[in-house]
This record gives structure tokens, sequence and C-alpha cells, in this order.
């Protein structure tokens, strides 16, 4: 799975549950919940999206290194490895 | 004989519009059974019957806006005789589902080609032929393509989305004002070291799989549940003098991502575990976007929470719910500075407010309620 492929996910994973926002507008160093104002409620459906997504397991302690796009994604390929 | 009558749905309901009969006369209905759908400001609610018997007489039709109160369907009690229907109400009435959108009927492009029997059902249910692909020979309409787009509803979903914003905006509008101009509130505040209870919750979330961890906010909403069993008077109606109620269903304000808020009510939740609290809240939040709520959730709410959460402003005053008599307001969870013992730290703070109604009790309930409250979150073990 390229950059690329995993980014898309994201993207479709962000619009089920913000649908009226537009993710792909987001810049690899936004705070993607504060730009695209998902509440914590949101933020959890979102890490249980991810994880039964690409088969990972995010604890809680994590959440912080998921803030942004770029931290999201290359976490994503580390867990992957 | 049992009037099944027009649901109030909170304190700026007026009115409500039948959208759709679920049952027809014989049937038999029991308590929380979902018997209509009404078109209300608040999106299509199912309505629930709180009565067991057999329905005799559906009294209003289908698009019929009625005014609260109006007895809409007469329900015999189990101990009563049964009248036979059959004769009397036309099978009409267990026709299928209909669209909510009714669709503006074009003229239709030139050359298209439409079964009489489809022609006459798209007619009659509002559908716009132009819309529907045909896959009958030579690509002519037919009855199947049309009930496929009834159901497909291509309604102009954007157009609805906007409405039903704008009506919210409305319910909301209605019921602040009239709390704003006859509940006198009064405003109370306290701090919160919360320091323990999320240091409880990481170790509860670490033994739980993603999907049943707990949020914050189930812990807030446990202590106020308690805290209400021990502080009763702030639990109830203002209605000719305070009236007390028995079941704690606290008002869970969510914030719509359109604008404008819903109240869902989580019903008993001093009976529910930490747990059962997060699975409530993990059904309603996403039904409450989606707008689709039961009569009883939006019209059984004994008081309310609000919950800011999250990388918000870290106080909220909360205008009171009518006809209830208090709202608890939650704001961020931040590090402050923290005084005690002597000692100055920082430790992670929740402010709490509590707003109460004035006429039904005096500061010093409110007081007690708020310590309660500060109290079972400092020792979160005892949730």
């Amino acid at each position: 799975m390229t950059e690329q492929d995993i980014k898309q996910t994201i993207f479709q994973l962000l619009k089920k549950i913000a649908p009226d926002t537009e993710p792909e507008k987001l810049k690899p160093d936004d705070d993607i919940r504060r730009t695209l104002e998902i509440d914590s409620f949101d933020a959890l459906q979102f890490v249980v999206a991810l994880d039964a997504h690409f088969g990972i397991e995010t604890p809680e302690a994590d959440y912080g290194k998921i803030a942004t796009l770029r931290q999201l994604i290359s976490y994503i390929m580390k867990q992957k490895k | 004989m049992i009037e099944f009558q027009m649901p109030s749905l909170g304190a700026d309901m007026e009115a409500g519009t039948l959208a759709e009969w679920l049952v027809k006369p014989g049937d038999l209905v029991k308590r929380g059974d979902v018997i209509a759908v009404v078109d209300t400001q608040k999106g299509l609610i199912d309505i629930e019957v709180f009565d067991e018997g057999i329905i005799h007489e559906l009294l209003i039709k289908e698009k019929e806006k009625v005014p609260v109160g109006t007895v809409m369907a007469l329900i015999a009690s189990d101990k009563e005789p049964v009248v036979k229907q059959e004769e009397k109400m036309p099978a009409k009435i267990t026709e299928e589902k209909k669209p909510v959108e009714k669709l503006p009927v074009t003229e239709m492009r030139h050359g298209i080609k439409v079964s009489p029997l489809a022609k006459r059902i798209a007619v009659e249910k509002g559908i716009d032929l132009n819309l529907i692909k045909g896959t009958g020979e030579g690509d002519a309409i037919t009855k199947e393509d049309v009930e496929r787009a009834i159901v497909e509803n291509i309604a102009p979903k954007e157009e609805r989305k906007i409405d039903s914003t704008e009506s919210i905006r409305m319910a909301v509008a209605a019921a602040m004002s009239k709390s704003n101009r006859e509940i006198p509130h009064y405003y109370l505040e306290t701090k919160v070291d919360m320091s323990k209870a999320l240091v409880w919750l990481s170790e509860a979330n670490k033994q739980r799989s993603v999907k049943q961890r707990l949020l914050p906010v189930v812990l807030l909403l446990k202590a106020v549940a308690k805290a209400l069993t021990e502080v009763p008077e702030l639990n109830g109606y203002w209605e000719n003098g305070l009236q007390q109620k028995d079941d704690i269903n606290i008002g869970f304000v969510v914030s719509l991502r359109s604008g404008g808020v819903m109240i869902p009510a989580i019903h008993h939740a001093d009976k529910k575990s930490i747990d059962e609290l997060m699975a409530s809240l993990n059904d309603i939040i996403p039904r409450t976007r989606a707008m689709k709520l039961r009569s009883s959730e939006l019209s059984e709410s004994t008081i309310t929470v609000t919950n800011l959460g999250e990388g918000n402003v870290e106080t909220v005053y909360g205008v009171i719910y009518p006809p209830q008599v208090a709202i608890i307001g939650f704001g961020n969870i931040a590090e402050q500075p923290w005084a005690e013992t002597g000692m100055l730290d920082v430790r992670p703070v929740l402010n709490i407010t509590l707003s109460a109604d004035h006429r039904a009790t005096d500061g010093a309930t409110g007081s007690r309620f708020l310590m309660t409250v500060k109290n079972y979150l400092e020792k979160p073990a005892e949730l």
C-alpha cells in the first residue's frame, strides 16, 4: 500500500464521519480534528474505522501521534510493517 | 378506549404532520412499539405508543398536520371487546411506505417510453420520469423502474437538508426564547481536579478494545446521574410547581454539523453502568446526527447535560430547556495551576456549571448537587 493509497483511504474514512467536510483540502501539517471540526466522539469513531480498515491497533496513548495527516500516514505505514 | 395523541416532542413543538402510519386497525400493539412517523421541526420522528391493545381506528390521514394533543388513533385495551374492523377500513391503509419527498412532475423529455402503469404510479407518487432510466423493452420505463426510484428516493437531498437545518434553528430559537422569557436562572460553578478520573479512564481503556473505549464524558454523565439520586430536586419539570421525576433521563446535547442542536434522552442513566452509558452514546449520537430519533428520546428528558468537550472553551453557562429545571455544563478539561494543601501544582481541570430554575430550587440545593458531582469525579472508582 503506497502513501497515496493510505491518504485516499484516510480521506474516505473522514468523509464518512464528517460528510460535509473536504478532507482533500487538508495540508500535511494541519491538525485534522481542529481543521475539520471533529469532536471527541467522532474522533473515536475515526480511530475505530482506521484500526478496522488497516488492521492495526491504535492505543489511546498514541492519539497524540496521529494529529496531522503527515503524522497519521507515517504512523499507519510503521504499524503495517 | 385509549386515545393516542400527537405527542409534544419538546416545549417548542405546536403541531406535527403525520408522515406515515406503521399500523392498521386490528394490529396488536404493545408499549414501546413505533406506530407512526411524524414530521416535525426536528425531522422525521418515530412515534411510540405507551399502551397495550389493539388499534381500533386511525383518525387522521397521512400528510395531515395536527396540533399537539390531537387524538390520532383509538386503541382498544386488551380488556375491551375488539370490533372487527376489516370491512370498515379499506385495505389502502396497508399501502407500502410512501416516499417522504415529493418531486415535481415535469414535462417528460421527448421520446421517452413508459408503460401506462408505470406512468400512473409515477404521477401518483410524484416521481419525475425524466430522472429514471428504463430497463424495459426499448429502454421503456417499467413499473419496477418507478418502484425502484421510489425506494431510492431520488429526491433533491440538498434542499431537504437546508429545510431541516432551518427548522431546527427555529425550534432551538423557540425553546430558548421561552426559557429566557419564563425561567429565572441562577448560575453556579465549580472546578474539579480530573487527574484521578483521567488515570482511571486510561487504565480502563487499556483493557478495552478500541470499539469499547470510553470517553471522559461517560464519567461525567455517570457522576451527574448518581448525584441526582442524592439531590433529586433538580430532576424534573416546572409545571405549576416543581414536579420531581422518578426516572433520571439525561438529555444529552448533540450539536449537528449543519448547525443547531438536538437533545436526545439517555433513559434511566442512573441505572446504567459506565459501559452501558458509552453504548447509549454510541447508539444515540449517530442516530441524532442522522435525525433518526424516537419520540420517547425527544420528549422524556428530565434534565440536560451539555458537554463542550476537548479543544473547546473552559466554561459554558447553559440555558434551561423548558419545562426542565436545570442544565449542567461541562467545559474542556485543560491543565491549570492548582493550589492544594499549601502547594501549587498543575492539574487537568474541568469547569462544571449548573444553570437552574430559581422558581424550583435555590442556590443551596444547586451547590449541594455540584459538590456531589465533584466528589464523585474525584473518586472515580465509586462511580
